[in-house]
């Protein structure tokens, strides 16, 4: 690690933890309905909406019915993006002429979007029509993120409530974290995203004269096409959201989409801020505030090793390239290291962090390609979403799925002493534990079954781009990222073809709503339950014991799970001659 | 009951799209066309006449020996497309790609006999990174000297005059805009030979 790399990771987490904690305390006030400042500018919005959709702000939902409004409003959305896409070609708003998108991306990338994953298996500049990218892909990213947040609220008034029946609504939850969350902090970091040069227009393309007209590809006129758009809108969200999805292919490796130091560090903290503030919104809405800052911590302590691991590696940069007549070492000239896939404005440290931050935060936008990474560098990205996608994680669902491990460690700490766990003074019964477990085991049999399909068909086994075990580590990369909702690639992986777009289609389906579905179901149980009042006996659940206990479930379920796969991937990898 | 979530759902859908699909892109874009109109426009760098010659963050493809040259790219810096090689670190093809490309930097400069900054002869993330790193100008800077007709000092002096230092002094890395430096040359009056 370079002193440069801990440098803007301490500027970095310092940001955000100054911006995460008022925002955290904001989104609590927002849930409770107790944001009386913002109320006054959003409320007329707010009841517009309630009473065009024709829903009730005061009703009190079972969690079945909760999960049910969850669901037609995820299927709903999953199909206009697919109609939207299928019918691009006869629709307005689509200066380039795009033609419409075969059926397999199509599907693959509504259920995408629908279910905040956004790996995107086509280039963005050259496949969707600018109508498309704003109706069916931005109005995605937000209501996917806010569904995460609505999921999330439901489970803290579990843990929150005493005897009653409810969750809450569906609609007011989601509808509250688009308007007065999402939406704001988009508003704000648009904006300023143009300022440093990321375009926001509704013109086609420019056409720009070569400086140079020899470097012209041959038959070619001197020229070079620079595609622009409605970027920074997108952008703003897909970086907030934990969405991910970029308006280039690229990515936010692109110059037009992520243009400064200064963008890359306003996108980087937009990744994790409201992951981050979540912790801090839970601890207030089950009024343990300092369990939300154990819950943060944990994620840190899970974080922290994994980026440096990668920033590391990285910099010491591929031998193979320094034989080849390459010279990677780091001078106040150059940033050095392996450079291949990577953007100079970015260097090592930008690129490592965002790397690592992107995929603990299961938002899978990219500044550099993670397939070019060594194989240790690669590591890192690759195990912070095997483990789950709960070191910060999604919005909402990585909070979320960290409650599932959290359940599954009091439980473990119950054994050990022999009493029935308690969480935040309800009871683990049965029920929690069941539903814990499927909402922690599906996610990982999703990704290990459609790797283990993709090592044994021929379209499987053709789709990668690498020889030998990058190329395996390739398709484990690609089924792990969707199963966990991530998006981000080792994007060498060929995922147009019908088999991975219909394949990853499905973990991505069941990765995301065979998750929400237990947690509800426990929130729905845990909402019922009479609360415990502590005992001698009682595991505190907001000091350093539970947050390493916490740390170490989540490690041994991933290592259990996907050490074998990681051994014969990027492991095999780095010990090969 | 079904019904009425059906209803509820769409209606949501409806006024959510409405909200975030067509007001926010439209208050952004107008945003941005009051307070960053040249930004918003995609950072448009033209000549005299006003013909477009390249956006400031997207990187051309240089080849004369009196330019200096930017990053390998994926896709032969043709911004209708971008991306990466993903060429992982042990694959033979990114080795050959990478030994071709030094001995090109070597052939175009013999008597230059230093190992190569890495990032001259490694592709780029996007295909289209509009910079170079100041000790990968540097290296030019005796080819291109020659091929104008200058001498490397007033060529190194460019140079350094068009190093963007870190923001802040933390964020980001030392760089240089080849297609600035590039029109920069061409401003000192010796075109390229």
């Amino acid at each position: 690690m370079t002193a440069i790399g801990v440098l803007q990771l301490g500027l970095w987490a310092t940001v955000l933890t100054l911006l995460a904690w008022p925002l955290g305390a904001y989104m609590a006030r927002v849930y409770r309905g107790e944001a009386k400042v913002a109320a006054r500018v959003l409320g007329p919005i707010e009841r517009a909406v309630y009473r065009f959709a024709g829903v009730r702000a005061d009703e009190d939902m079972s969690w079945r019915r909760y999960a049910t409004a969850l669901l037609a409003f995820n299927v709903g959305g999953l199909v206009l993006v697919y109609l939207l896409q299928r019918l691009q070609g006869a629709l307005p708003g689509n200066p380039e002429s795009l033609p419409a998108v075969a059926p397999p991306v199509a599907w693959n990338t509504a259920v995408s979007f629908a279910s905040n994953t956004n790996w995107q298996a086509y280039g963005g500049e050259t496949t969707m029509s600018q109508l498309v990218a704003a109706l069916g892909l931005t109005v995605q990213n937000f209501v996917s993120a806010a569904t995460g947040m609505a999921v999330l609220v439901a489970l803290a008034r579990g843990f929150a409530r005493r005897r009653a029946h409810g969750i809450g609504s569906f609609w007011v939850d989601l509808t509250r974290s688009t308007l007065y969350v999402l939406l704001p902090l988009a508003l704000v970091l648009a904006p300023l995203l143009v300022s440093q040069g990321v375009p926001q227009t509704t013109a086609g393309h420019h056409v720009a004269a070569m400086l140079d007209v020899t470097a012209a590809p041959d038959g070619d006129a001197p020229a070079q096409v620079i595609a622009v758009g409605p970027v920074a809108s997108q952008v703003a969200i897909k970086q907030l959201g934990t969405n991910g999805g970029g308006y280039y292919n690229a990515n936010s490796a692109h110059p037009l989409e992520n243009p400064t130091p200064l963008s890359n560090f306003l996108e980087a903290l937009a990744i994790l801020l409201i992951p981050a503030a979540t912790c801090i919104a839970f601890g207030r809405l089950v009024v343990a505030r300092r369990q939300g800052v154990a819950l943060l911590a944990t994620m840190w302590l899970l974080f922290v090793p994994f980026v440096a691991l990668t920033l590391w590696q990285e910099q010491r940069g591929n031998p193979a390239l320094d034989a080849a007549g390459a010279d990677q070492t780091a001078t106040s000239a150059q940033a050095g290291g392996n450079m291949e896939g990577k953007e100079v404005r970015h260097g090592i440290a930008a690129s490592a962090l965002w790397a690592t931050a992107t995929t603990a935060a299961s938002n899978g936008s990219v500044n550099s390609m993670h397939d070019s990474y060594t194989p240790l560098g690669g590591l890192g990205p690759l195990a912070l979403i095997g483990l789950g996608e709960v070191a910060f994680g999604g919005v909402g669902s990585g909070l979320y799925g960290l409650m599932l491990f959290a359940i599954v460690a009091v439980f473990l700490a119950g054994l050990m002493v022999g009493r029935t766990p308690e969480l935040l003074g309800k009871k683990i019964e049965v029920r929690e534990m069941k539903m814990a477990s499927w909402g922690l085991v599906v996610p990982h049999l999703a990704t290990l079954a459609g790797l283990a399909l993709a090592c044994v068909t021929a379209e499987g086994v053709a789709a990668v781009a690498n020889p030998g075990p990058h190329g395996f580590s390739e398709a484990l990369y690609g089924f792990a990222s969707a199963a966990n909702n991530n998006g981000s690639a080792f994007a060498g992986l060929d995922a147009a073809g019908p088999f991975y777009a219909t394949a990853l289609g499905v973990c991505m389906f069941v990765g995301r709503y065979w998750v929400i579905l237990p947690v509800l179901a426990i929130a729905g149980a845990l909402a019922r339950k009479q609360a415990v009042p502590p005992s001698a006996g009682t595991l505190p659940t907001d000091g350093p014991m539970f947050v390493a206990l916490l740390a170490g479930t989540v490690v041994l379920i991933g290592a259990l799970t996907l050490l074998p796969a990681l051994a014969l991937g990027p492991i095999a990898e780095h010990l090969l001659p | 009951m079904a019904r009425g979530v059906l209803r509820a759902a769409a209606a949501t859908l409806l006024a959510l799209t409405v909200l975030c699909g067509v007001a926010y892109p439209v208050v952004v874009t107008a945003t941005a066309r009051l307070c960053f109109a040249w930004q918003a426009d995609g950072s448009l760098i033209r000549a005299r006449d006003g013909r477009v010659i390249g956006s400031a963050w997207v990187g051309q493809p240089f080849r004369a020996r009196g330019y200096f040259w930017g990053r390998p790219s994926a896709v032969a810096g043709d911004a209708r497309t971008s991306g990466g090689r993903n060429l992982g670190p042990r694959n033979p093809a990114l080795i050959a790609a990478v030994t071709t490309r030094v001995a090109a930097m070597r052939e175009a400069d013999p008597a230059h006999r230093a190992p190569v900054p890495v990032d001259l002869v490694t592709a780029s993330a996007s295909g289209l990174d509009p910079d170079i790193s100041p000790a990968a100008a540097r290296y030019q800077a005796p080819r291109v000297a020659e091929a104008r007709g200058l001498s490397v000092l007033q060529v190194e002096q460019l140079i350094d005059d068009h190093v963007e230092a870190r923001v802040l002094g933390v964020l980001g890395e030392p760089r240089v805009n080849v297609l600035r430096l590039n029109l920069a040359l061409d401003a000192l009056g010796a075109g390229p030979r």
